[in-house]
């Protein structure tokens, strides 16, 4: 299958290990994979902090820059929540019909990581080992508005040498949420540290999750603290062999 | 000046006995509210009902209350129409003022917290008295409610002893929950039995009947509903229901969302007087202060489809660090967010629509299906309109910056060069573990409590390209 990437802004510039595990997963599955270099961002951050009609032009350049794909993958599910509840409304308040239509004719392509393995491509067992104790952590948009419910478990249940660790309140918000994390630090910090405390006690040595916002937030305090837990986005894991690949 | 939430958060934050004490009380409501919830296959379609109804009511509130203030009278109530806080306290005084009532007894009500009623009947010389037992804690500690369904939340049995032993002037207590209970009712009891008159909200108006309905754990409500011969009720417009057999949905939904339970212990509904029971006057002040605005827009709309089950405080994962009183309101937490900005037109509620991670577990739980973080985004952008507007906003550190951004997400090429702009610009902020430490100006938020790793040499975009190139 031919799989358009969609990387998304922060994972382009902070995390361009993730992108490359996961072309490496999929290019694996013997899928197709192509990136079109005039992509920037889903228009979230703008978005999310009120900035509704800055994110508008951001929507309309990445409807114009996936218009012929087939089908699209997003390593973020905060990224394809927002295309998912926001673009229609952004299309919608408009008023124009193209738009709206576009944005319809979207939605059905759009696929989180995961999702796309699991539910489009139907693969559970990515051939993928990795030796490790890991801990999931859910992020909010792919228990809420993705409702993913434990699909990103069964990718991690089929990975050779992985032992699962619960996490306990995974559905309590890590604290990051965006420019929240800095609009209101101390509030974000003191809901981090609730996280780190229950990703320590799973006795993990990798938390890892299907969003590297939230990973970005939990390395931040789990650095700091200096704890002995690793970070890596899903994608990373599964991209591992027993040929030798590893984090 | 109020404290905007992030200042009111921090000092709340320091409080650590506080947030014990939210953490424990949301986490065992939580935890009851979860159970009894998965009892019912039909959750799901009871929520979609509940919704549908508020809705539809919201949608026809003009009709609805002229047939409800029809039905009232026609039963015997007297019904006023009350345009803010301060007309709506004109007409309680007023009553009271007549039957030269000196104390009145009170069922538990947020409306007349968001009023200022006790306020402004004690500078009369009324004394009010709050019967419910956390209104109570609340009153005798001279404190604000913290939570719409459990006003006192933040406080411990401990605490509450220490309050009642000074404030009740006791020589001696027990330490059980059931000492402090038998306190209270002993402390309650007589003012009870002497009460002329009593005060009450409304959990729902019943257009169809003009009938008020109350739901309560305590047996208070009922006592200050039956006993004392004049009974004043105040109720925001939006807590109006179509029919009588409305309630069958809320009377499910509200107890499970509020405290956990299949159903209340004491479901009170009348309409108007009977003259053999009960007041012999009664009086429904509906309540508008702000309400009407809320219904014109379009988009706000839906906040005041809540029926005030508190469901969403105790799953927020903001509220669980700060408690209610950060939200400097009787209505804290996340229907506080966005119900007090729009009760005063964002008006020194500006930062409360930022007081959320957008984690969505508020409308998960919500009843009546309001998506609470999209009436927060919707707000935002009120905010962000207004603040344009102005000198200082448009200059603004954020306003800028997210101008900026929105200038080099239009094109690849854009984006590519301010990574290399980050990429170079970052160097002197990389400290000696190789992780930055310290940010700057607004980012430094961030690094209070985290590090960040630094921006790679390596962008993926850069490394698709290369990678094409050596294919090629």
């Amino acid at each position: 299958m031919q799989i358009s990437l969609f990387i998304t802004c922060y994972n382009d510039t902070l995390f361009p290990d993730t992108g490359k595990a996961v072309v490496r997963v999929l290019e694996r599955l013997g899928h197709r994979v192509d990136f079109n270099p005039a992509q920037t961002c889903c228009g979230q951050m703008h978005w999310n902090t009120g900035y509704t009609r800055e994110a508008v032009p951001i929507i309309r350049h990445f409807l114009e820059v996936y218009r012929d794909t087939e089908t699209i993958c997003i390593p973020s599910s905060s990224c394809v929540a927002m295309i998912r509840d926001h673009y229609p409304k952004a299309a919608l308040e408009s008023g124009e019909a193209r738009f709206v239509e576009e944005v319809e004719a979207l939605l059905p392509r759009v696929f989180e990581f995961s999702e796309l393995l699991v539910k489009h491509l139907r693969v559970e067992d990515t051939g993928s080992a990795f030796p490790h104790k890991v801990t999931y952590h859910a992020s909010c948009h792919s228990l809420r508005s993705l409702q993913l419910g434990d699909i990103p478990i069964r990718l991690l249940r089929n990975v050779r040498g992985l032992e699962l660790r619960p996490l306990e309140d995974v559905d309590r918000c890590c604290g990051f949420g965006g420019t929240f994390a800095i609009k209101n630090a101390d509030v974000s910090s003191a809901m981090l540290e609730e996280k780190l405390q229950s990703v320590v006690k799973s006795g993990a040595e990798v938390c890892t999750a299907v969003d590297n916002s939230c990973l970005m937030h939990l390395f931040g305090g789990l650095h700091r603290q200096g704890l002995p837990v690793r970070t890596a986005h899903l994608a990373e894991i599964l991209a591992c062999t027993s040929e030798g690949a590893s984090l | 000046m109020t404290l905007s939430f992030p200042e009111a958060a921090r000092e709340h934050l320091r409080d650590d006995q506080l947030r014990r004490n939210v953490r424990h009380a949301t986490d065992v409501i939580r935890h009851k509210r979860d159970g009894v919830v998965a009892e019912r296959e039909d959750w799901q379609q009871l929520r979609e009902a509940g919704s549908a109804i508020r809705s539809h009511v919201l949608e026809n509130l003009d009709g609805y209350l002229i047939q409800f203030e029809q039905a009232c009278s026609a039963a015997g109530g007297q019904v006023h129409w009350a345009r803010d806080a301060a007309e709506a306290n004109r007409v309680v005084l007023e009553i009271l003022t007549r039957h030269e009532i000196r104390e009145v007894i009170k069922v538990k009500s947020m409306t007349t917290e968001e009023i200022g009623l006790n306020a402004v009947l004690g500078s009369e010389g009324i004394s009010a008295v709050e019967t419910d037992l956390a209104e109570l804690i609340v009153q005798l500690g001279h404190d604000a409610p913290s939570h719409i369904v459990v006003p006192a939340l933040h406080k411990n049995r401990k605490q509450i002893r220490e309050l009642f032993l000074r404030e009740m002037h006791l020589d001696q207590l027990g330490e059980t929950a059931e000492d402090l209970t038998a306190a209270a009712r002993a402390w309650l009891r007589e003012r009870f039995l002497k009460a002329r008159a009593a005060i009450s909200g409304a959990n729902f108006l019943v257009a169809e009947t003009g009938g008020v309905v109350i739901v309560e754990s305590e047996g208070n409500g009922r006592m200050c509903l039956t006993l004392p011969p004049l009974l004043i009720t105040i109720g925001g417009i939006e807590k109006v229901i179509p029919r009588l057999q409305d309630l069958e949905v809320f009377l499910q939904t509200l107890p499970r969302s509020a405290t956990g339970e299949r159903m209340n212990p004491y479901n009170s509904l009348w309409t108007g007087t009977t003259g053999a029971d009960g007041p012999r006057e009664f009086h429904v002040i509906l309540l508008d202060n702000g309400r009407s605005r809320i219904l014109a827009d379009a988009e706000g709309r839906q906040t005041l489809k809540c029926i005030r089950c508190g469901a969403c405080q105790n799953v927020c994962p903001v509220y669980r660090q700060t408690g209610g009183h950060a939200y400097g309101s009787v209505y804290g937490g996340p229907i506080g967010a966005i119900l007090t900005p729009q009760l005063h037109s964002l008006e020194g509620g500006a930062s409360l629509p930022y007081a959320s991670s957008l984690c969505g577990a508020c409308y998960e739980v919500c009843p009546v299906k309001i998506d609470i973080p999209e009436v927060l985004i919707h707000l935002r952008s009120e905010i962000v309109r207004k603040q344009q507007q102005t000198f200082t906003g448009a200059l603004g550190a954020w306003n800028l910056g997210m101008q900026a951004a929105a200038r080099i997400f239009a094109s690849g090429e854009r984006v590519q060069t301010a990574q290399k702009v980050a990429r170079t610009g970052q160097w002197p902020l990389v400290g000696a573990s190789g992780t930055i430490e310290s940010l700057p100006f607004l980012l430094s938020g961030w690094t209070q409590s985290r590090d960040l790793a630094p921006i790679p040499q390596e962008s993926f975009r850069a490394w698709w390209a290369r990678r094409s190139r050596v294919e090629s």
